[in-house]
């Protein structure tokens, strides 16, 4: 079938062609009224500023909350701490990110009467960081454990605290063997954004929908959209490959230069 | 013996398929002749146009019109029974889906327009919509020119979306949409503040109130701000069902039943909760009834 890839550069108000359809991406010139190209692209700032913000969200969170769940243990506080960041995973990640997406938009602000005023940008990052904060706490812990047990000990040896063993020996191992696992992550921080169009972010898939039943040129939108999303995802997997290679210390995990993540 | 059942069995066929193209020389009145069923596509939540009532039922407006329709064209093709599988349809995949063939008939609230009219084709108009504006009864808004500034929702993959733009920059306003990903979501923004307004079809506005905790909460306000005709959506290459279909809704008009549908969906307690719509007749409607055509939404805007 052919491609109308034409659609792209016509206005979203008349469905008239533009005059500016290229340029006006470039910033030299700006349309009178969007097209549909220009709509495109800011829903795609859309998409990337929700898996942008999820994702800092859900990296810090995940840290944290993975570290916290191998606390050795050394009474009740530690205890305390342990059980709660348990708590965290299990919560977040037995429940589907399409349903904590309405529970943070609907239902919590009906009862924290303040969170009604944050727009609902804000509110999906945080159910996408949440969300995604439980599986990234559970790599970390992964990495955490993977150590051998002599290196605790002999952090605790030295006379380190516990602060200071998960400060200087702990983490700095643990997160870089789960860098791999946490480029997965990170592309799918990308992927489930998307659920955001349900709680009316004007993101890539509300585009898709809208633009599809305006135009009824469906295949090109959503070919047009599968593409961002697939070149965002693959921006993601580059940046993080990159970190994996720039913070490898030769002969500390992997001996071998070839184990890098393509 | 085996040769003579086997010329047997091919005469009968040829015979079967002559007969076949005698009565119906189309590829859906074809189908649902040798299938002895048909495809109705519904919609879930359209209340009272198209919806379900619940264990797979979809009852409707368009939903009872059309099982009239289906009802002449069995007796059209001398048929006994005739079997009508429903196909519950979105916004999304209702027009793809009678592209494909999967949907033979789609009763639900499709807009007939020219961008549309490319891929399917649409009976004749029994229902036309006007896009309105449903406020909360204590806000004090009672026109479009009162929602500058304010939070309007209204749902995606709708044709509401894109007038809204339009009204914005035909008139210098600046509306803050926001989108509910379908009706009843949209309504629940409007319900729970998050919007001031939710600006959508007359028909959904009037039964997403009546199905509220509060009907009386709800009104719905302002202008017309588009006149869209409703229509039955059928496969595009495929005139002689379309025109099937439109005889006989002819024939429905002409009986005099189309009032007495009207009373019963929008102004009667409709199933499943007995709640009552509350539109009345609009004279477009009335019209459409009177001058059967399938004028796509273009030519609704241009008579203004």
């Amino acid at each position: 079938m052919a491609l109308d890839l034409g659609i792209f550069c016509k206005s979203t108000l008349d469905g008239e062609v533009v005059d500016h359809c290229f340029s006006s991406l470039l910033g030299l010139n700006q349309n009178a009224d969007p097209s549909y190209l220009d709509w495109l692209m800011t829903a795609w700032g859309w998409t990337l500023a929700v898996a942008g913000l999820g994702l800092t969200i859900a990296l810090i969170v995940g840290a944290v909350v993975g570290t916290l769940r191998t606390l050795p243990d050394t009474g009740r506080g530690s205890r305390i701490l342990v059980r709660f960041a348990t708590a965290w995973v299990e919560l977040f990640r037995n429940i589907p990110v399409l349903v904590q997406v309405f529970l943070w938009y609907h239902v919590i602000p009906a009862f924290i009467v303040p969170l009604k005023m944050l727009p609902s940008y804000w509110l999906v990052s945080i159910a996408l960081g949440f969300y995604t904060s439980a599986r990234i706490a559970e790599q970390v812990r992964a990495g955490i454990q993977s150590l051998p047990g002599g290196q605790r000990a002999a952090a605790t040896a030295l006379g380190l605290t516990t602060t200071q063993a998960y400060r200087y020996i702990i983490l700095p191992m643990a997160l870089r063997i789960v860098i791999p696992p946490l480029t997965s992550e990170s592309m799918n921080a990308i992927k489930n954004s998307s659920v955001a169009f349900a709680v009316s972010v004007p993101e890539l898939t509300l585009f898709a929908m809208q633009a599809q039943e305006e135009t009824s040129h469906g295949v090109e939108i959503y070919l047009a959209v599968t593409l961002l999303y697939a070149l965002s995802a693959f921006g993601v997997n580059r940046v993080m490959a990159l970190i994996e290679k720039r913070s490898r210390i030769p002969g500390f995990i992997s001996p071998s230069n070839d184990a890098v993540a393509h | 013996m085996k040769m003579k059942q086997i010329s047997r069995i091919f005469a009968l066929t040829a015979l079967v398929a002559i007969s076949g193209t005698a009565v119906a020389a189309s590829a859906t009145m074809d189908k649902i002749k040798s299938s002895g069923a048909v495809t109705m596509g519904v919609r879930e939540s359209s209340i009272p146009m198209s919806y379900t009532t619940g264990d797979s039922r979809f009852d409707g407006y368009h939903v009872e019109v059309c099982r009239m329709i289906l009802g002449d064209i069995k007796d059209k093709l001398g048929m006994s029974t005739l079997r009508i599988n429903y196909q519950p349809v979105t916004s999304q995949n209702r027009v793809p889906l009678v592209q494909n063939g999967t949907v033979d008939i789609e009763c639900g609230t499709t807009t007939n327009n020219a961008g549309r009219a490319k891929d399917v084709g649409f009976a004749n108009t029994l229902y036309v919509e006007e896009v309105r504006i449903a406020v909360k009864a204590n806000s004090g808004i009672n026109s479009i020119s009162q929602l500058a500034g304010k939070k309007v929702a209204t749902t995606t993959g709708t044709t509401s979306v894109q007038l809204l733009r339009k009204h914005e920059k035909a008139n210098g306003v600046n509306f803050d949409e926001v989108y509910g990903k379908d009706h009843a979501d949209s309504f629940l923004l409007l319900e729970s503040g998050r919007a001031d307004a939710f600006v959508m079809d007359g028909s959904i506005l009037a039964g997403n109130i009546a199905n509220a905790k509060n009907p009386k909460d709800y009104k719905i306000v302002g202008e017309v701000l588009s006149t869209e005709p409703i229509a039955i959506m059928v496969p595009k290459n495929d005139p002689e069902f379309k025109a099937a279909v439109n005889a006989a809704i002819a024939k429905i008009v002409a009986n005099g039943k189309m009032p007495a549908l009207w009373d019963k969906w929008f102004l009667k307690p409709i199933p499943p909760k007995n709640i009552v719509v509350g539109l009345e007749l609009s004279p477009a409607t009335k019209n459409a009834w009177a001058n059967p055509n399938d004028k796509p939404a273009e030519d609704y805007v241009q008579k203004k």
